[in-house]
């Protein structure tokens, strides 16, 4: 077997050893890396501020021959024997890859390197500068580019008054010009952080627990707590300058277009590659350069294949792209200070090319004018500029995904030979849209170009979406269907908008689902209250919050299984679940089972179901929280709460997260300050991790951002859609989900707390509301003429000692049956 | 014809089931316009008898009742399932007579619908 040392375990590393093992798996491959943990995101890296843990960014995965060496940095190499050098051992190889990658820059200054000034590069930093910024007040950022933006971002996040010091004129030198780092400045100062350009440090001292940095400028300095330079990276050269290879005039390993140094056998890729003397600080020429070695390494002829430097990002919640040439033969620009944009187009002489340009405030055309540079204009400039509606008119070869290469040409085939009918199954089809996700609005107008109708609209007899009709009944306060559909549908209803229009009125609180008119528009589940199984008997669930039963209620729910001969099983919810109850029988189960104390458990709603949990505190040696009274609060809480599709929850009582919490609608973790929030988990035929939306956050704060997702959910989703769809489908993701629910960037959490407080506050059991009931209970037979005449038809045989349906057990040995499918007899 | 029911024992725009002297298991729904449409409990798909329980309503204009198990939609009219047209529920003839619901066996039904 080949030998293949790879020194460092980055981003860039870590993408090559993915290439490497699936193109040539023949190769041993050892990773020295000097950090003690495996590759992460560190493009994310403020992230790690805002409660997503190290393991959360963690990219590290388990690779075929392949042995990383966690704390092994690699210290020599010899390049006559070919082999590496650590502190502890020594590893011989044919072919050496470098991914080092780059180091923060500290200017050289007095007093950069006293106690409390930092670099902002790696999660140990990170958690330096959590440690230290403990109780303190102020922190200082030396960098108004990329990385000292990012990093005034964590220590807002940090809860610390924040001041930016940059050199240059303006904040983004490098990827905006003055007018557009100029509104740049103007959002961040909104944000309450301070900005001075055109100022340097200068000395740096300690005083009386606190640091004084001096600056170039008259009379200005800063007293502070701590400080971090955020001023550029520099390339990781040192090794290979020490073993000979050859290096750049400005650092970086030199290498050709193939990554081989000037040492046949070595490669260099990533931010420590000069490539032709060119350093890339981003990562997506680092991956490009990841797949030419592992091309070449598998006996391909790969080479570079030119970077797209084009950069969209939002920083401090503000949109800033970058795209193609920064300065050109014509420019074109648009102003509007009133609303913080700006937007520039750099274009060809002529002014039919476009070479490049720039976005602050509003990048939402970027994915077209990046797909576009090089090619004509893609439409009228005042359009372009003024965020006007853009007609696409991309050819065919410009590329719409940067990040995986996928053309438009690429993205019309899907579209028109595989048949790819929304972003879901273009994604999964041409990969587009999977890594950074901007494309995926070009993806869309895409799909409109391609002819494709993306109808929302509930059903033939009403045209329009289920968060439409919601909207409409909340508006009008229309409490029937009948009324709803003469004024805004058509036809008589069917069995799409009728369990619709009853779930909405449902969720606005309009007393039980089953009185008056309401009745007509249930489905067969909600208007028997239980779950029809494939002979037309039902399951009996009650509810049982948060999993925990005393032992008493345990006999009532065996005996009441005894009694009417249920077969009975434990559902994955942590409740019990009973079969094959008659029709005439639901009644009497329920007076026992409410006489008990059992209410109904909604298992045949599209409502909230359980919220699962572990022991936490009461007994777990472990637990950090009371998991289980949060979830039987949640529980009580949501209980009966009617959505688009069915709701599941769970509290797990420490991070090693025993309810599965994350693969739920709303899950969460207790940590040792409080509650994370996660949403939008799935199981299921898609499964899905739920996203952090709240960190170490208090009980109440925690219930009240539940409240205001469910009902933001329940407001705008589309019929059937689960939160992870939902949540996937908004534009702008978890962090517009957050700025609406947490932020109240809409002005409507009022509104959606009153709208909680009232299904709070209307909450009855259903069943007991039946039970009651003499008109509704008339319902429950299974003859109108013979009330309590047995269905001969349903039958059932024993296995294992309960009863199943007469022949189903026959059945799924010998005609397997595709669920969903019409089974024709 | 069989009486089963006062015809104000039917919900507008839902259905009962009726069991006729001959074990016959027969589905009745009254739609939100007051009329009155009957064919077989039996769902022919999954044999079970639970079409009384699914909901109605109208495809294109035509009454349909949607099986409650797998959602197949049958004509209230020609009991015609619209979904797989070699499949049909049988129609049976209803009316209503002093208040009551009446229910028999009525091959003229198919050919007036």
């Amino acid at each position: 077997m080949s030998k293949l040392v790879v020194i460092g375990d980055g981003m860039v590393g870590r993408r090559f050893l993915e290439a490497v093992t699936q193109r040539d798996p023949s190769w041993e491959v050892t990773v020295l890396c000097e950090e003690p943990r495996p590759a992460y995101d560190r493009v994310r890296l403020s992230a790690f501020f805002d409660g997503v843990s190290a393991e959360e960014l963690s990219l590290a995965s388990d690779l075929p021959n392949v042995e990383v060496k966690l704390g092994e940095p690699a210290v020599s190499i010899a390049r006559t024997s070919k082999v590496v050098y650590t502190d502890s051992g020594e590893y011989p190889y044919d072919k050496l890859v470098f991914a080092t990658g780059s180091y923060a820059f500290v200017p050289p200054m007095e007093g950069a390197d006293l106690e409390g000034v930092f670099v902002y590069r790696t999660i140990d930093d990170l958690e330096a500068i959590k440690a230290h910024s403990e109780g303190k007040r102020h922190g200082v950022v030396i960098g108004g580019g990329l990385l000292g933006l990012e990093a005034a971002n964590a220590l807002k996040l940090l809860g610390l008054e924040t001041q930016i010091v940059e050199f240059a004129p303006w904040l983004m030198a490098r990827q905006l010009d003055e007018a557009g780092g100029g509104i740049l400045k103007q959002h961040i100062e909104k944000l309450g952080i301070g900005v001075d350009c055109a100022t340097g440090g200068t000395k740096i001292s300690a005083a009386s627990g606190r640091l004084r940095m001096e600056t170039n400028r008259e009379g200005v300095a800063y007293d502070t707590d701590l400080i971090i330079f955020a001023a550029g990276v520099r390339p990781r050269d040192q090794l290979a300058r020490e073993c000979g290879i050859e290096v750049g005039e400005r650092g970086g390993i030199i290498t050709d277009l193939s990554c081989v140094t000037s040492d046949p056998d070595v490669y260099a890729i990533g931010e420590v590659a000069a490539m032709e003397g060119m350093c890339y600080g981003l990562v997506a020429p680092g991956y490009s350069m990841a797949e030419v070695v592992a091309d070449r390494l598998a006996g391909g002829e790969a080479t570079f294949p030119g970077a797209d430097m084009s950069t969209k990002l939002k920083l401090l919640g503000v949109d800033v792209a970058q795209f193609g040439a920064m300065e050109g033969p014509l420019s074109t620009t648009y102003l509007d200070p009133a609303h913080g944009t700006y937007a520039k187009l750099i274009l060809s002489d002529d002014a039919q090319t476009l070479l490049g340009g720039m976005l602050v405030g509003d990048a939402e055309p970027y994915p077209l004018l990046r797909a576009s540079v090089g090619g004509k204009v893609p439409g009228k400039l005042a359009d372009l500029l003024g965020g006007g509606e853009i007609e696409g008119a991309l050819p065919d070869g410009a590329q719409v995904c940067s990040c995986n290469a996928v053309t438009k040409g690429d993205i019309m085939g899907a579209i028109h030979e595989q048949g790819c009918k929304d972003v879901g199954e273009l994604k999964a089809c041409t990969k587009a849209g999977t890594s950074c996700g901007s494309c995926v609005p070009m993806l869309k107008q895409l799909l409109k170009e391609g002819g494709v109708e993306v109808s929302n609209a509930v059903c033939e007899h009403f045209t329009q979406s289920r968060a439409e009709l919601f909207d409409i009944v909340k508006v009008t306060g229309i409490t029937t269907f009948s009324e709803l559909i003469a004024r805004y549908g058509t036809g008589i209803g069917c069995d799409l908008c009728k369990p619709t229009v009853a779930s909405i009125l449902a969720s606005l609180s309009n007393g039980h689902i089953l009185e008056g008119e309401q009745a007509s528009l249930q489905d067969t589940n909600d208007h028997f209250l239980a779950n029809m199984q494939r002979n037309g008997t039902y399951s009996v669930v009650p509810r049982i919050p948060g999993g925990e039963i005393t032992p008493d209620k345990l006999i009532v729910i065996g005996e009441v299984a005894k009694e009417f001969d249920l077969y009975t099983k434990i559902t994955g919810g942590q409740r019990i679940d009973m079969f094959g109850a008659r029709v005439e029988d639901l009644p009497k189960i329920w007076r026992k089972l409410v006489d008990a104390g059992f209410e109904s458990g909604h298992a045949y709603g599209k409502a909230l179901r359980t919220v699962k949990s572990c022991v936490g505190t009461d007994w777990c040696r472990y637990g950090v929280q009371d998991s289980v009274k949060m979830a039987i609060d949640l529980e009580l809480r949501y209980r009966g709460l009617r959505s688009p599709h069915k709701l599941k929850s769970a509290v797990s009582g420490c991070a090693r997260e025993c309810a599965e919490a994350r693969g739920k609608d709303f899950g969460i973790i207790a940590t040792e300050h409080g509650w994370n929030l996660y949403v939008g988990g799935n199981g299921g035929f898609t499964p899905r991790h739920a996203d952090l939306l709240l960190s170490d956050v208090d009980s109440e704060t925690l219930v009240r951002t539940i409240d205001r997702f469910l009902m933001f959910y329940i407001s705008t989703a589309d019929r059937l859609q689960r939160t992870s769809k939902w949540v996937e489908g908004l534009e702008g993701g978890i962090d517009y989900l957050r700025e609406v629910i947490v932020d109240d960037k809409l002005g409507i959490c009022g509104e959606l707390d009153a709208l909680m407080e009232k299904h709070v506050e209307n909450y009855a059991d259903e069943w007991k509301g039946v039970i009651d009931d003499p008109e509704k209970l008339q319902r429950f037979v299974s003859f109108v003429n013979a009330p309590e005449a047995p269905d001969p038809k349903i039958e059932f045989e024993e296995v294992r000692g309960q009863k199943f349906p007469a022949g189903s057990t026959e059945r799924s040995h010998s005609t397997p049956v595709a669920l969903g499918t019409p089974v024709r007899k | 014809m069989q009486a089963i029911c006062e015809f104000d024992r039917i919900i507008p725009g839902r259905g009962v089931a009726a069991l006729l002297e001959d074990g016959t298991q027969v589905a009745v729904f009254r739609l939100a316009d007051d009329s009155l449409y009957a064919v077989s409990n039996l769902d022919p798909f999954m044999d079970a008898n639970v079409m009384s329980r699914g909901l109605v309503g109208d495809r294109g204009g035509e009454p349909i009742v949607t099986s409650p198990l797998l959602k197949q939609a049958f004509s209230l009219k020609t009991g015609v399932c619209l979904d797989d047209e070699t499949v049909a529920l049988e129609v049976f003839a209803v009316e209503v007579h002093d208040g009551e619901v009446r229910v028999g066996v009525n091959s003229e039904v198919k050919a007036s619908a």
